[in-house]
């Protein structure tokens, strides 16, 4: 152990996944050093291999690669690739660790990734990308946008290696001379004060459930095969096709829970996300053949996720994908054509068969294999499905201080719920080590921006094939050669991934070769993608503003799919907008703006409280604001987790933790009563109630973050004759009976009915509030405990236990509890008769109509949107969504941004959520905040209203209208002209477009900007 | 007139119906193509002299869109943008272009439903009404 309180300002991150990569930009951001260790040639994961993200169907590679390209391109992040961990020292704060790095048999240093070598290698290998369906090469990078972009030589299957000294084609025809077949693997030596654990996920081997016939069947897939199929840079080139014969399948079925919730595969837990990516699949394989017959073969349908829901509507009634609740018994191939015979049982009990021609298993996610051997290097603890063990309340804490996991190595997640825990790991990585920030890392240097004034515009033209998505349906090509033809255009080309590293490479050559000085990018939307190709030409010399963006993906090709004449058109009209406008772009000046090291965080639940100490724990100063009289929230009345964790013991903890913290100021009693400002700057009065007096007052306070945690509210139900009968409950007050009145009547020879989704999945609140199942589960099976011959039954319509607390349901049910389904169109009715109650129902197996007495019934109620969600979204200026929870920045990526700058989100404000997914959640939210107080200065946007002097005559429209108080009237020598305050100034523009005089002009948004668009339409 | 594909220019703030438009994208509402987006930061930044040009240039439909009332990324900018439609309206009347062919529509970030609506309404309406010379 370490015995010096030395600590070093440097994380070690394992794993390259997206966990792994955003919890490195979270850290390196936030003024850490970051080592980033991955174990194949490249980071990228599993995302990298999925064609498309549920539930918006974005491109996962299009989404992933820009975090890729940064994570490459950090000052502050080394890459380690293709190499693992064989040595720990140290403690907390202090770490020795020896990394074991494998020699690529190629010098890193001199490869360009140019390609020469894979072309030219005569050897085929199946290529582990693309799940043996495609082949790769004896020297090869993993997939085209890998980062880094470096070969690699597989000594298993390289000729040199397999026939002594043999071949070498590859090192002869390196133009970089970078192939070396000496290199010794070698061992490296690093530092670090924190570990983080992001190894993340591999999928069931579906060999071990023989019944499917995988791997003896041809069309017989797995899941994350079809991802590969789908793909258009796949191994059939995106072209729906099965593997027996390369010919589209007409019949799919989907099967699910493959190697999941599955007591003899050893994987007893739901693996979460495989209902939504069947969806998600059958979604897509809809588009590219809309008159495909879809089958999912399911048990539960678990869309549990925030816009989950809608998403399985929308498949059954808009894409016709029909779901079947079954047990499949076996499936045979017939000899004759190749086709899959599945035998099944419905629900009712029927035995059943039914032909398709391409099957595919839902294979469910387990730790990867490098898990076990890690933990043992590190001394972890290990859950007895393999998965990393966290602390109590503290989901990405491991046992061992210093070291943290985030994404699926603890357990099975979606994309956002990694993220989130990236962030929150960083979180509790910098806690550790933050006297050491600033320490270890250094500043970005560009190189001096080449002046370009007076120059003939010199445009380049990058058109994004985006896979298939833009290509699919635009006739890139034309665009390109289009492009070409329109005045001060020098270059144009097209681009398979734009935004993929290699192709950030080859503009940036571009722009020297042909001295580029604008470049217009044609791909999707520069809401997510313009900052990366800005930072592109930055790195060349060009101002950030000589780059225009813009949309054929969102707004064209996925549009008008099925329209491509007139999508190409329409490309090629914003192409010539584009470039008209771009003739007209001028290099703006950056604005740095000082900021206030202090956050606000409005709500005082497990969320809020999580955040603010988040960010106090980082060192800085924290406003936190509660509505109520008491911090707490919804957890005031949750006594136990399902799996018996003490909440109100959590909850006392943590308040003390709060109230007691010297860089926390609580306001109880308390409202928002007006926000202003921006990034790094804001300005807030909040009215506090006195308690005694009931006379309100005003604060006023200065912060550089928000961080919204509003939480929820339990719905009050009016179904089920609610609080016209006592004995009618919900099972938030069943919980508080459980546990207020320990000497209670007994629930022995008692009958307790249970109905879920009261308030969700409903007409009014179409979405699943994902925690009452479980919920549910927890209450029944409290009572079995205490009263076992009490009788519980629960009537549902899909139990959504998901991840580990599906043994729970099974634990229920092996306990005695009976479950029974039921449809919408046949939902139970409550009915008092003679001062008994009773429920109605219908009765599944012997169909027919009954009616059993019952002492209590408890009402599962979803969540719903916090009453003050709206008052607080346009004191923000933040967005809800349709169900009126907060909307994200993206909902795959930034699960806890805002779009709008400086302001963040976490817990039921979001979604609803577990106390767990909460504090994951907020210490997220506070790792995310906490990036931007770790600058005394920040950007801001250049995009400013400037004022021409000669034009204006001072009448001062401008000062009135502006809503930022950004002009202000100055007398001079020729009578009163109006000045801009640029860091006051928002750029909305509303002054440019209301001034009399047109003196006003809008930087980045000019009139001339504009107006060549409208006149190049 | 089966044939006729009006020139229509959509106006959308960067904030609120930009990103409904992306969402429409990402939802793959399917609309009719027959549209350009024109991206400022605010719909308070959409000039008179952008829409008069535009119909002098020929265009045959202009659709200004924003956020909802209270909800403007810039507090207010989408009600400077209602005034000046409404004063718009009175001058293209005078200047004798029919009315129908300007608009303003606020869509949220959340909408992507609303903005197909928006698009296909307003492409019919200008269809119907033909050219504009």
């Amino acid at each position: 152990m370490n015995i010096s309180n030395r600590k070093v300002g440097a994380v070690l991150v394992i794993g390259g996944g997206i966990g792994g990569v955003q919890a490195s930009l979270d850290l390196a951001d936030s003024g850490f050093k970051v080592y980033l260790l991955e174990k194949t040639p490249s980071i990228g994961g599993v995302m990298a291999q999925l064609d498309k993200t549920f539930p918006t169907n974005d491109c996962s590679m299009c989404i992933l690669a820009p975090k890729l390209v940064s994570a490459g391109r950090h000052p502050n992040i080394e890459l380690i690739t293709y190499a693992e961990l064989v040595g720990i020292q140290g403690g907390p704060g202090d770490f020795s660790v020896q990394i074991l790095k494998r020699s690529p048999f190629v010098d890193w240093e001199k490869c360009n990734g140019c390609g020469v070598c894979w072309e030219k290698c005569p050897i085929m290998v199946d290529s582990d990308f693309e799940c043996g369906l495609g082949k790769r090469k004896a020297i090869y990078v993993p997939f085209p946008q890998a980062v880094p972009n470096k070969a690699v030589i597989d000594k298993e299957h390289c000729t040199y290696f397999v026939k002594g000294g043999k071949c070498r084609v590859c090192q002869i025809l390196c133009p970089a001379k970078a192939v070396d077949f000496n290199i010794p693997d070698k061992q490296i030596d690093i530092k670090v004060g924190s570990i983080i654990i992001g190894t993340g996920l591999k999928t069931f081997d579906p060999h071990l459930k023989s019944i499917f016939g995988y791997g003896k069947y041809a069309n017989v897939i797995k899941s994350i095969e079809l991802e590969r199929i789908l793909n258009a840079s796949g191994p059939f080139q995106g072209h729906l096709v099965r593997p027996s014969d390369r010919k589209e399948p007409h019949r799919v079925a989907f099967i699910q829970c493959v190697g999941s919730r599955d007591v003899k595969a050893g994987n007893n837990y739901c693996s979460s996300v495989c209902c939504v990516y069947a969806i998600k699949e059958a979604i897509l394989m809809k588009e590219h053949n809309r008159s495909l017959d879809c089958t999912i073969f399911y048990m539960d349908m678990r869309t549990f996720g925030k816009g989950f829901e809608s998403y399985y509507k929308r498949a059954k009634e808009k894409y016709g994908i029909k779901f079947k609740r079954a047990m499949i018994g076996e499936i045979l191939e017939l000899a004759e054509n190749r086709n899959l015979l599945l035998k099944y049982e419905d629900e009712d009990g029927n035995l059943k068969r039914e032909k398709f021609d391409l099957v595919v298993l839902s294979v469910g996610l387990k730790p990867d294999e490098n898990v076990k051997n890690l933990a043992e290097i590190l001394n972890l603890d290990l859950s007895e499905f393999g998965f990393i063990k966290s602390i109590h309340f503290s989901p990405v804490e491991t046992i061992r201080p210093g070291i943290f996991v985030c994404g699926t190595a603890s357990a099975p997640k979606d994309i956002p719920e990694t993220v989130t825990e990236a962030s929150a790991s960083a979180q509790k990585a910098i806690e550790l080590i933050k006297e050491e920030r600033h320490k270890l890392t250094r500043k970005i240097e560009y190189p001096g921006e080449v002046d370009f004034s007076g120059q003939q515009p010199r445009i380049g033209v990058f058109v994004c094939h985006c896979g298939i998505n833009i290509a699919g349906t635009v006739k890139v090509m034309e665009v390109v050669e289009y492009a070409k033809t329109l005045p001060n255009v020098v270059y144009a080309e097209n681009n398979l991934y734009s935004c993929s590293d290699d192709s950030q490479q080859h503009i940036k050559e571009m722009i020297e070769k042909h001295k580029l000085n604008r470049v217009v990018v044609a791909a999707c939307t520069p809401r997510t993608h313009e900052p990366l190709f800005q930072e592109t030409i930055r790195e060349k010399g060009l101002n950030k503003f000589l780059l225009e963006f813009t949309n054929i993906r969102d707004q064209c090709s996925w549009v008008h799919s099925h329209q491509p004449d007139l999508a190409t058109e329409k490309a090629k009209d914003l192409v010539r907008m584009a470039c008209a406008r771009a003739n007209h772009l001028e290099p703006l000046p950056t604005i740095t703006i000082p900021v206030t090291q202090s956050g606000l965080v409005i709500g005082g639940g497990i969320s809020g409280m999580n955040a603010a100490l988040g960010l106090a724990n980082q060192g800085y100063k924290v406003y936190l604001v509660e509505e109520k009289e008491e911090l707490g929230g919804n957890a005031r009345h949750i006594n136990r987790t399902i799996d018996g964790r003490n909440v109100k013991e959590y909850l006392q903890s943590l308040i003390k933790n709060v109230q007691t913290h010297p860089n926390i100021k609580v306001y109880k009693n308390s409202k928002l009563e007006s926000v202003s400002g921006y990034i790094g700057n804001f300005r807030t009065r909040i009215k506090i109630q006195g308690e005694e007096t009931k006379k309100n007052e005003l604060v006023e306070i200065e912060h550089g973050v928000i961080i919204v945690a509003t939480g929820a509210q339990e719905y009050k139900p009016t179904e089920y004759l609610y609080g016209k009968d006592s004995r009618i409950i919900t099972q938030r007050e069943l919980e508080e009976k459980i546990f207020s009145h320990p000497t209670m009547e007994s629930f022995n020879d008692k009958t307790i009915v249970m109905i879920q989704c009261v308030g969700s999945r409903d007409n009014e609140r179409k979405y699943c509030s994902r925690i009452c199942c479980s919920q549910a589960i927890k209450n029944a099976l409290l009572i079995k405990q205490k009263d076992p011959d009490a009788e519980v039954f629960i009537f549902y319509k899909d139990i959504r236990t998901y991840g580990i607390n599906e043994i729970f349901y099974q634990k229920a049910r092996d306990t005695g509890v009976i479950f029974v389904r039921y449809d919408d169109d046949a939902k139970p009715e409550i009915f008092g008769r003679n001062g008994a109650l009773f429920i109605k129902t219908k009765e599944p197996i012997l169909n027919e109509e009954i009616e059993l007495p019952v002492d209590f019934v408890v009402l599962s109620t979803g969540l719903i949107p916090d009453k003050s969600n709206r008052e607080i979204a346009q004191l923000l200026k933040v967005p809800l969504n349709e169900d009126g929870f907060f909307l994200e920045a993206h909902m795959k990526l930034r699960p806890v941004d805002f779009a709008t700058d400086g302001i963040f989100i976490c817990g039921m404000a979001h979604s609803p959520k577990t106390i767990d997914e909460s504090i994951a959640q907020a210490q997220a939210a506070s790792a995310r905040a906490g990036i931007i107080l770790s600058k005394d200065t920040i950007e801001v946007l250049p995009i400013v209203a400037e004022v021409d002097t000669e034009k204006c005559i001072g009448c001062g429209i401008c000062e009135k209208l502006c809503a930022y108080q950004a002009h202000e009237l100055k007398k001079t020598e020729k009578g009163y002209r109006s000045e801009v305050i640029s860091a006051y100034c928002k750029g909305c523009g509303s002054c440019a477009a209301s001034c009399p005089q047109m003196a006003i002009n809008m930087k980045h948004f000019t009139n001339e900007q504009i107006m060549a668009m409208v006149e190049a339409i | 007139m089966s044939d006729y594909k009006p020139k229509i220019i959509v106006f959308c703030c960067n904030w609120c119906s930009y990103a409904g438009a992306d969402l429409a994208g990402v939802s793959r509402l399917q609309m009719n193509p027959n549209f350009r987006i024109i991206r400022t930061m605010c719909s308070g930044r959409i000039e008179p002299e952008f829409i008069l040009t535009a119909f002098k240039k020929g265009v045959d439909g202009i659709l200004l869109t924003g956020c909802h009332p209270g909800d403007c990324h810039y507090i207010s900018g989408n009600y400077k943008a209602l005034r000046r439609y409404n004063a718009l309206k009175l001058l293209l009347k005078e200047m004798g272009i029919d009315d129908r062919r300007l608009k303003l529509e606020w869509i949220s970030a959340g909408e992507g439903a609303r903005f197909q609506e928006v698009i296909n309404n307003f492409i019919k309406t200008i269809t119907e009404l033909g050219p504009i010379v």
